[in-house]
């Protein structure tokens, strides 16, 4: 039923051989126990084999699963009393951008986060999770109302980058990143990033600026997608593996190099094997970190966030 | 056999367009107009500050030649001009090429940071330089714009930034992205105080410079002509298959549809920049 990744074939394979026996069973007068229980134990075996030790590569096709969860679908497992929210209340209402408000450990937040579709129609909608700068705007807005309101701002991050296009160029891409990037310095509430799927450049970013970022284990963040600088580096998008290992944008890269403050772990294979698990290994590391944030006033959240940007970067002094 | 795939590509810049042409004319003692083909000898195009006398065509300026043309003489204080690039991916003869670009332009990386004096008021500035690893942005360059505008801030003075980039550097990965979210949060306390920020893009301010520092001026300026958009040009006509105007993401495309304030011609640049920190100094503002 899931869409199988090259990498698990294996666990694929020996899953459906159980099944096979099972079924056999069920229907023969033959006691095959004990091979299956052997046949499981070895599936256990291979399963923390393959996906206990995800190279880069198998790590980027999970984040871009079709079935992986998308901030819907993490909505509606953290958060009560969901009301979205639309538009920039200037130009539209950009599908790939959703927001809005609900309740979370009975305190109210703003939710705001990229949304893909999860089939052909729905990604034509929303851009395939690409916002236009009305998109960036919207998710402004509603962090103001945030701040107003003192509601703990949440992004979720899932995004291959800011739509390339004419109409986007022509109303301001760069400006609606760039404007959402020191908007978000300013801040007196909580603002806490996850990056939830794909990662990609500006257009991450843009929901980015939080005083605690966080990485789902099979998520990744970069400047630039492995197929882009691939095509710069090998004039060949083919080379998308390779230059996706060279680039270090796997949550474990993005821990080493200080950037995010920790891994949210994944069900094993992926969090589109267990959407709903998933959501509750969410659910405790935000719980923590709303709480740990909650001690800081405005001026401590607006230093603790200059101060966490503030020290990035590589370079002798 | 990741280095091998390295070392077998020969150094092409495929983004972003070069202004800079290869002549047959001998270079040095002449330049030939890349617009218009007329050829001016280059001391005297350097004393129009390289901007063609035939059609307006600026050709790229380096920072040293930027600061010249604007700063009142013997101002100048340059900042951080001892900070080194380092290469935390460890990406094959990144290291040799900024060296090269070190020694070609006679700074330490793509961008010259400082204070000085424009018609006697006192500014921090930041000026990048295309001819370094094409302008682009990583750890050094985000520090030491991180660093001019911490002093503009604490000196309580304006800032003004002339981008010239192709983008983030892709060599320094996710940790070049994040200096985008570094020069804003910066930009964001020196805005908190009050002051003044001048953003001037020249050719070419694309991709993570533009969707960062550049684009978010109290007032965002433009040299004519000069590239300025998110995405390149190529890349959205193969993602999207859109045709594109001619002017497309030039200055004057983005005065059309409102993301600047004005296009300024090099020669005029001054001027202007003197009279907008004329008129943003105390004492001419209501307090």
């Amino acid at each position: 039923m899931k869409k199988t990744m090259s990498f698990e074939e294996p666990i694929i394979k020996l899953r459906e051989k159980i099944q096979e026996l099972k079924e056999f069973t069920e229907t023969n007068e033959v006691d095959l126990s004990d091979e299956i229980r052997n046949l499981n134990d070895r599936l256990i075996k291979l399963e923390n084999d393959i996906y206990g030790n995800m190279e880069t590569w198998e790590r980027v096709q999970v984040a871009r699963h079709p079935e992986r969860p998308t901030t819907y679908d993490y909505i509606g497992e953290l958060f009560e009393d969901f009301i979205e929210l639309h538009g920039d209340r200037a130009f539209g209402d950009d599908a790939a951008i959703v927001g809005g408000i609900g309740s979370f450990d009975g305190k109210p937040v703003t939710i705001i986060g990229h949304q893909r579709g999860k089939d052909t129609k729905e990604n034509v909608k929303r851009t395939f999770g690409m916002p236009h700068p009305e998109g960036y705007r919207k998710a402004l807005r509603l962090m103001k109302q945030a701040e107003k309101f003192r509601r703990p701002i949440i992004c979720m991050i899932d995004t291959k980058g800011a739509y390339p296009g004419r109409a986007a160029e022509e109303r301001g891409q760069s400006e609606a990143i760039a404007r959402n990037l020191v908007e978000m310095a300013s801040f007196t509430v909580p603002v806490i990033s996850i990056v939830i799927g794909e990662g990609g450049s500006g257009g991450a970013l843009a929901l980015g600026v939080a005083n605690r970022i966080y990485m789902l284990e099979h998520s990744t963040y970069s400047v630039i997608s492995p197929e882009g600088a691939a095509s710069i580096l090998w004039k060949d998008a083919a080379y998308a593996k390779e230059a996706a290992e060279a680039m270090k944008i796997t949550a474990p890269d993005l821990l080493k190099m200080g950037i995010i403050d920790e891994i949210i772990p994944e069900v094993l294979g992926g969090g589109h094997r267990d959407p709903k698990q998933q959501a509750k290994n969410m659910k405790a590391v935000l719980s923590k970190a709303l709480t740990d944030l909650s001690k800081l006033d405005g001026d401590e959240l607006v230093q603790d966030r200059y101060d966490k940007f503030r020290k990035i970067g590589v370079f002798t002094e | 056999m990741l280095r091998d795939l390295f070392t077998n590509v020969k150094k092409q810049q495929a983004i972003m367009p070069n202004a800079k042409s290869k002549s047959d004319v001998p270079e040095g003692i002449m330049t030939k107009c890349p617009a218009c083909k007329h050829v001016e000898p280059t001391k005297e195009l350097g004393k129009l500050l390289k901007v063609c006398p035939k059609c307006d065509f600026h050709f790229k300026m380096t920072a040293h030649e930027r600061i010249d043309s604007l700063i009142d003489e013997g101002t100048f204080v340059s900042m951080d001009d001892h900070l080194g690039t380092e290469n935390p991916l460890e990406f094959p003869a990144y290291m040799s090429k900024v060296k090269k670009d070190a020694e070609k332009t006679g700074l330490n990386e793509a961008v010259l940071t400082g204070t000085g004096k424009i018609d006697g008021n006192e500014v921090a500035i930041a000026v990048m330089d295309a001819h370094f690893r094409m302008g682009s942005m990583g750890s050094v360059v985000g520090e030491k714009i991180t660093r001019a505008v911490e002093k503009a801030t604490e000196l309580g003075i304006p800032m003004l930034i002339f981008s010239a980039s192709g983008g983030a550097r892709m060599q320094e990965g996710v940790l070049s992205l994040m200096q985008m979210a570094k020069t804003s949060v910066a930009l964001n306390r020196h805005s908190e105080k009050g002051l003044l920020y001048i953003s001037i893009m020249t050719y070419p301010t694309t991709g993570g410079v533009s969707a960062s520092f550049a684009s978010v001026g109290d007032i965002n300026l433009a040299e004519p002509k000069a590239l300025i958009g998110f995405a390149g040009r190529r890349v959205i006509e193969q993602t999207v298959r859109e045709k594109l105007p001619e002017d497309f993401q030039t200055a004057e495309f983005l005065l059309a549809h409102g993301q600047l304030d004005a296009v300024v011609h090099r020669v005029d640049m001054q001027d202007m920049l003197s009279r907008i920190i004329r008129l943003h100094t105390k004492g001419e503002a209501v307090q």
